[in-house]
């Protein structure tokens, strides 16, 4: 592990993967949304409704997943001061937000044929709003910090302490009552028929895929400007 | 429950909007990282 926290042998990695990834990524994406649209049959109870699960799944999946990959490279940061995990934190935030918003986004609009309403207050709904704002907290101090030259320690602490929102959010529909349904899956079973569940795989695969590459992505651009200005730093002190 | 709402506009809107911002995303994370390694490779004198 500690053998890739090498900014150079990452950057060897990464020059390859992350076009492999995106490329990779789209084509499954593109294919997995052509299939919903064209080949998932109508559900009995939801009508034509049921092929927004194609993107509102892994869009949720993803949304919790990237303040997962956070707090994580939180820890790591904390503990081990590896050089790459606070450039990989900062490179998860802005891709978590972007699909916490599209899994809002498209939720509400599946819930307003589904359950009558774009939007309720409960407890599923609430916490994945909470997780949203976590993000933008997140990357105002992460900005904030890189700004005025403060300890990278903020952002980290507070990507651990936001971490408590993904169990909230998992639970919620057990834990409370809700229009929201309770999880389809669940370690080796499903309530879906395969029909739904394998285009699905594809689908969280393929976005899962795209998440990766445009982290990498992030983390190139974040190395490069960390680069550049250690570059001139140096050269402003030679001069 | 279903409505009488034509219920392929609530897919294609959300399907458009996923889309759109997939794309979106990809496409800037990529022209920012280009963008970032040109400059660092433009100070190196490259």
């Amino acid at each position: 592990m500690h053998g890739f926290a090498n900014p150079a042998r990452f950057l060897r990695i990464a020059r390859w993967l992350t076009p492999a990834l995106l490329v990779a990524g789209l084509v499954l994406t593109a294919g997995s949304l052509a299939w919903g649209l064209t080949g998932l049959p109508a559900e009995r109870l939801q009508g034509e409704t049921v092929r927004i699960v194609l993107i509102h799944v892994p869009t949720a999946w993803l949304g919790m997943g990237g303040w997962t990959a956070i707090a994580v490279a939180s820890l790591v940061e904390l503990v081990w001061r590896h050089p790459l995990a606070a450039i990989a934190a900062r490179a998860a935030a802005a891709p978590g937000a972007v699909f916490a918003a599209l899994c809002l986004a498209t939720g509400s609009i599946w819930g307003r044929p589904a359950w009558g309403t774009w939007w309720v207050w409960d407890g599923r709904l609430t916490s994945m709003l909470v997780l949203l704002f976590l993000y933008f907290g997140y990357m105002a101090i992460a900005a904030a910090v890189d700004r005025e030259g403060g300890s990278s320690r903020i952002p980290a602490i507070f990507g651990l302490v936001g971490a408590v929102n993904i169990p909230i959010i998992h639970y919620s529909v057990i834990w409370w009552n809700s229009l929201h349904q309770p999880p389809s899956l669940s370690m080796g079973s499903s309530a879906m028929s395969a029909e739904f569940l394998v285009p699905l795989a594809v689908s969280t695969l393929g976005f899962s895929l795209l998440f990766g590459g445009v982290v990498l992505a992030r983390m190139r651009a974040i190395l490069a400007d960390v680069q550049a200005q250690a570059r001139l730093r140096r050269k402003a002190l030679e001069a | 429950m279903r409505e009488a709402l034509d219920q392929w506009t609530f897919v294609i809107a959300a399907y458009a909007l996923t889309a759109v911002g997939t794309l979106a995303l990809v496409t800037w994370s990529w022209l920012a990282m280009r963008a970032a390694e040109r400059r660092r490779d433009a100070g190196r004198g490259r």
